[in-house]
């Protein structure tokens, strides 16, 4: 491999370090109306009326819209990213009489300053009828409240939904007998674990601009990590047709899952579609906070039961997640919690069940791990707590229990673990952090204690029979290739990793690729950068696609050399016969595409796939504790990574250090808290603290590749996995160093000072 | 939102007082807590004109004008000195270095806020605030002191025997503290300032004599049991009462300690 | 109001409104490199120069910039190229939406104290924030450049 495994820059790089426009509100028109919202104050509440004809004298206010301006009784759509037929339930209008939690959207103001829409929002008049809500999601099963009443509430899919329930999803399996073998077991842990709706937070908040085009049809340009779902979606929710909505992706700044979801877009697409002016809507970072896409809140009820000598035997877990108001996202994330969890550990039996429900809070929607860092932070705080109890050391206890390759996994749909270097990152991560000479605790000559915590982690790559990757390449008459994608750089380098497939199969310098996308007129169909699918299904699609390019080039080549293709070869820069010293040079070929030809030097490939491959990592954190203050600090982070072959060494290693202090933040600061009434309390950067970089110490990366053979040169994702070790890490760790355990994320200095857990 | 219809730099003290009578009228520090509030302001009175942003250090106290940045605070040689580095303690954990180059003493100062590191160190350095009418009062006294429509000019650092040091607890290293705590011994003795209980800063004299024999292990735990006791504290997202008085306690202890033998 | 400042490094007079931020108005100026992250002057997206110094834009009115030069990365286009290249090196502009504002910091940072420690270097930066990199990887850029820049000198 020349170019694939190499720490190549970032095609984009040069221009976002010096700042050049290239983010959606750069590149908005500067005569787009401002869109704002007025957002609910209550937590369930019909609107009895709206007068909005005060707020619509504001000079420069163009339109105010309100849930008169929608059919009340026209069909649902869900604004989570998937693909059709959604999971996720048809629960949404886009002005809705009923709004079902604080910030729920109540009329929209299109205006030609801000000042003008502040003002005028200022100025609508709205009489609430106030109902009782759902506020606490252990109470929402079958609560005579209900967050979805209505008939028009739609479930495409087979996932157990009732909204007469308030239920999203439920589901059971198992395999094997597990109450039967934990009725067997030496040693049953038994715990409950908490994760709250914690937000991506990316730097970018929401945003969207809209223009009308030529065709006059409905041109989105935002910051999606899904350009073809957001085209389905706004056409679902104006109700317009398809064709009429393009969709264009510019570059993002970060998205997490945050931007799987449509959150920003349909209010300045109705805005232009009503009016037929270019409009633009950028979220508050308050928006970000109270009216966003963040993680399902989900209780995670573990009973693992193993041997006295430490042989795990069975895992039965059980998930209650909270999709707030509405379902964006909640019967697929819940799904995580067990299946990303359970399958890391052999055992003879295993159960997982699940019930997403209803609230009165913000929706959630998809954050990087998906539901995978609430299941892991419960089964290996479960892991932790069974080595703390048969005073084994938790990595020689996960050396025993842990998958390996060529298992099958039956709580991983029963697919075989085709690749895995679990065992190698486990040993790697022990030599990195010196575990042997320092686990569990040490008293450090400023009176703090240092001590240590393990944890290991799955993923997937895609989602197998169902996601769809695509790559076209071109041939241009410079001899250079422009490859056009549907996925999604959000600042994770997919440009730059699936330039470098395209090179290395075209044996051509990397800058000869040039990368287009996405954009949804332009781009092959691509399901979108999400599930950890663009490396391993879109890359697949890449490599396939260049290899298919790589052979029309011969064609046109052996053509032009009038010779059979069987007797030509292309080394990249001319096709040479191998009976003759007969070349043509790519550029020669190019050329000659363009005239009098008809071998197109343009193809599309679309993949799918049957597995989904899971890398795997394991972390270790160090922690350095104030046990009177109850302050900790994570001093070092050790991670080893398995996700096959990194593409681009690099990146692979940014996107680790930053996946896990997401992680950290997520587990020692990042808090949600709710008023009475249902408010957010953490609403901003001030009260919401994601880490600083004065919050880290060190975090160390390295890999252990195991070769992923259905992955493009053995590679396999690494973007979400990376979010999930921190959390059950840090605690056990915290357990060494206070003798407590939590249960909830995240671990305040507080409770690490007091002894005392948050009450579930 | 923040409506401002014009913004004034006052040519003298009086100006600003005088258009500072006015309700609608207001006075802008840095900016940076103003712009988080809400209502309309006709107009804005900038004191940025009045040459309030300098420093000054004679062999009594420092004068520390109004406009002076907390970066400026943070930096200055003389005050670190003085202060044995607890000045700079008190500011770095504020945002971050941007932000201290905007917020200014006079507006921390004047706004009294509960989380305020500012007012908490300079409660225990004994300062005084300089009132365009008001004259010169006492931090404390200045602290407790309904918000009115005066002008703080400066804040003054008196020089004294002293020997200072600051400690606070922040879940993330540039939030708001969870508590603050600065200690103090001068010549009339130990004193300690609490803050973000979360109400605003207080001081506690060592009143009781708990360490008028010198800084004892004993008499400190003593002293910062007592402070724990009569300090009230309340709950809020960042902590519960109960963290927090069991913070004072140990914040108490710490930032004595820290005095030992120096004074 | 009137306003009159030199943004970078051309003196231009327009007509605001007193309570326009300075991002907005450097915005509207064409210097799109200026961000705006939060609404709570906590992100670090926004900084500038005012009179050489880093600050909010966020947080600044642009009246009070009156008769001051203001600079953005689009007036420090060589210095930006010079240290970022290190910080592409490293993958470790991600999204690059924190970008200018970190960037614009460390060159304050340098120019007041040309060799931070590694603690220094944290300290002064902690008001930007980023979500992509951990900060590792914006680290070690740094750390290089530093290491680089002294080496030229050294040739020098």
């Amino acid at each position: 491999m020349k170019i694939v495994n190499q720490p190549l820059r970032k095609k984009d790089a040069m221009q976002l370090v010096t700042g050049q426009p290239v983010y959606t509100d750069d590149l908005a028109p500067k005569d787009c109306l401002i869109v704002k919202v007025l957002r609910s104050p209550h937590a369930n509440a019909i609107i009895e009326s709206i007068n909005t004809a005060i707020a619509a004298k504001v000079p420069d206010v163009e339109a105010i819209f309100t849930y008169e301006d929608v059919d009340q009784n026209a069909k649902r759509c869900t604004y989570a990213g998937q693909t059709y037929p959604e999971p996720s339930p048809y629960d949404r209008l886009l002005l809705d009489r009923h709004v079902r939690f604080v910030g729920d959207i109540v009329a929209i103001v299109a205006g030609k300053t801000e000042k003008a829409v502040d003002k005028a929002l200022s100025l609508i008049k709205v009489k609430y009828n106030v109902l009782e809500a759902v506020l606490d999601f252990h109470k929402a099963l079958d609560n005579p409240v209900l967050v979805h009443p209505e008939d028009t509430w739609e479930s495409l899919s087979p996932v157990g939904a009732d909204n007469k329930r308030n239920l999203c999803a439920s589901e059971t399996i198992s395999d094997g007998d597990v109450d039967g073998v934990l009725a067997d077991c030496d040693i049953i842990i038994d715990r409950k674990y908490r994760v709250k709706a914690v937000q991506q937070d990316m730097m970018e908040p929401f945003c969207t601009y809209c223009t009308i085009d030529t065709y006059g049809r409905l041109h989105i340009v935002s910051s999606t990590q899904i350009v073809f779902h957001c085209r389905r979606i706004v056409a679902n929710a104006l109700h317009i047709p398809k064709t009429m909505v393009r969709v264009t992706k510019p570059r993002i700044g970060g998205g997490f899952g945050a931007k799987q979801s449509c959150v920003s877009e349909m209010y300045p697409a109705f805005v232009t579609w009503k009016l037929k002016k270019p409009s633009k809507m950028v979220f508050s970072r308050y928006e970000c906070h109270i009216a966003a896409s963040p993680r399902h809140e989900m209780e995670v009820r573990v009973r693992l039961g193993a041997t006295k000598e430490g042989k795990i035997r069975a895992i039965d877990l059980y998930t209650l997640s909270n999709t707030g108001a509405y379902g964006e996202h909640g019967p697929t994330t819940v799904g995580l919690s067990g299946h990303k969890s359970i399958p890391l550990y052999r055992t003879e039996a295993f159960r997982f069940g699940f019930d997403v429900v209803y609230t009165n809070l913000q929706a959630a929607g998809a954050y990087r791990g998906y539901g995978a860092p609430q299941g892991i932070f419960a089964v290996e705080s479960a892991v932790n707590e069974l080595a703390a109890k048969l005073n084994m050391d938790p990595i020689t206890l996960r050396e025993m229990n842990i998958t390996r390759e060529g298992d099958i996994m039956p709580a991983y749909y029963g697919a075989p673990n085709t690749s895995c270097a679990l065992d190698k990152c486990l040993a790697q991560v022990r030599e990195m952090s010196g575990w042997d000479e320092k686990f569990p605790l040490r008293k450090m000559p400023n009176g703090k204690v240092r001590t240590m915590g393990v944890a290991i982690a799955m993923q997937g790559s895609s989602i197998p029979y169902c996601d769809v990757g695509g790559a076209t390449i071109k041939v241009n008459d410079d001899g250079s290739y422009t490859l056009l994608i549907g996925a999604a750089d959000m600042g994770t380098g997919c440009d730059t990793i699936l330039a470098q497939m395209a090179a290395e199969v075209l044996e051509c310098d990397f800058e000869q690729i040039q990368v287009f996308g996405a954009d949804t007129d332009a781009s092959p169909y691509d399901s979108g950068s999400y599930a950890s699918s663009t490396t391993y299904i879109t890359g697949n699609a890449v490599n396939e696609c260049a290899k298919r390019i790589r052979a029309k080039i011969c064609a046109l080549g052996a053509k032009k050399l009038e010779c059979p293709v069987e007797e030509v070869v292309f080394d990249g820069k001319e096709v040479r016969s191998t009976v003759s010293d007969k070349a043509i040079s790519l550029v020669d070929i190019a050329v000659a595409s363009q005239c009098f030809n008809n071998i197109a030097l343009q193809e599309t490939v679309e993949m799918d796939s049957l597995l989904s491959p899971p890398p795997f990592m394991a972390g270790v954190a160090e922690i350095e504790t104030d046990l009177a203050t109850g302050e900790t600090e994570v001093v070092n982070y050790y991670a080893s990574v398995d996700c096959g072959t990194p593409i681009n060494p690099h990146l692979a290693k940014v996107q680790t250090e930053g996946g896990i202090l997401q992680g950290i933040g997520m587990t020692l600061m990042e808090n949600v808290t709710y008023s009475p009434d249902g408010r957010i309390y953490e609403n901003s950067f001030m009260q919401y603290k994601v880490p600083s970089r004065q919050d880290i110490g060190h975090i160390h990366v390295d890999f252990a590749c195991s070769y992923e053979e259905s992955g493009p040169y053995g590679a396999k994702s690494i973007g979400e996995l990376v979010i999930n070790t921190p959390g059950p890490a840090i605690a056990d760790a915290v357990y060494q160093a206070t003798g407590h355990r939590f249960f909830t994320l995240p671990i305040t200095p507080e409770k690490i000072a007091l002894g005392v857990e948050d009450e579930l | 939102m923040l409506t401002i219809r014009e913004i004034k730099k006052a040519a003298t003290l009086e100006e600003a007082w005088q258009l500072n009578q006015k309700r609608p009228n207001r006075v802008v520090g840095g900016m940076l807590w103003m712009r988080l509030s809400k209502g309309n302001v006709a107009t804005l009175i900038d004191l940025s004109a009045l040459g309030l942003d300098k420093i000054e250090e004679n062999d009594t106290e420092f004068s520390i004008g109004a406009m002076v940045t907390l970066r400026q605070l943070e930096l200055h040689a003389g005050i670190a000195a003085y202060t044995n580095g607890a000045m700079k303690e008190a500011l770095r954990h504020i945002v971050g270095v941007q932000f201290r180059n905007l917020a200014t003493v006079g507006g921390s100062v004047f706004g009294r806020f509960g989380f305020s590191d500012v007012l908490t160190i300079l409660l225990a350095l004994d300062a005084k605030v300089e009132l365009y009418k008001g004259g010169v009062i006492p931090m404390s006294e200045f602290a407790n002191m309904p918000y009115d429509r005066d002008i703080l000019v400066r804040v003054i650092i008196p020089k004294q025997e002293m020997a200072c040091s600051y400690a606070s607890v922040r879940i993330a290293k540039t939030d708001f503290p969870v508590l603050t705590c600065a200690a103090a011994k001068t010549s009339t003795g130990v004193q300690i300032a609490v803050g973000a209980r979360p109400a605003k800063a207080a001081l506690v004299r060592d009143e009781q004599g708990f360490l008028s024999d010198g800084i004892t292990e004993e008499g400190v735990k003593a002293f910062a049991a007592h402070a724990a006791e009569i300090l009230p504290t309340e709950s809020n997202p960042r902590g519960s009462a109960a963290y927090r008085t069991h913070l004072i306690k140990v914040l108490a202890e710490r930032t004595i300690l820290a005095l030992g033998g120096k004074a | 109001m009137e306003v009159t400042l030199t943004l970078n490094g051309k003196r231009i007079t327009r007509s605001v409104d007193a309570d326009m931020a300075l991002l907005d108005f450097v915005r509207n100026e064409g210097c799109y490199s200026v961000k705006r992250g939060c609404d709570t002057s906590n992100c670090g997206l926004c900084t500038v120069f005012l009179d050489d110094k880093p600050v909010l834009s966020c947080s600044v009115l642009v009246a009070r910039a009156d008769g001051h030069k203001v600079t953005t990365m689009e007036g420090l286009q060589k210095e930006a190229a010079e240290f970022g290249a290190f910080i592409a090196d490293q993958g470790a502009e991600q999204c690059g939406f924190c970008n200018p504002g970190m960037i614009m910091n460390a060159l304050a940072l340098f120019r007041e104290n040309p060799e931070p420690s590694e603690e220094e270097i944290k300290e002064y930066l902690a008001g930007n924030l980023c979500r992509c990199s951990g900060y590792e990887g914006q680290l070690r850029g740094i750390q290089n450049f530093i290491a680089w820049k002294k080496a030229q000198q050294g040739e020098v």
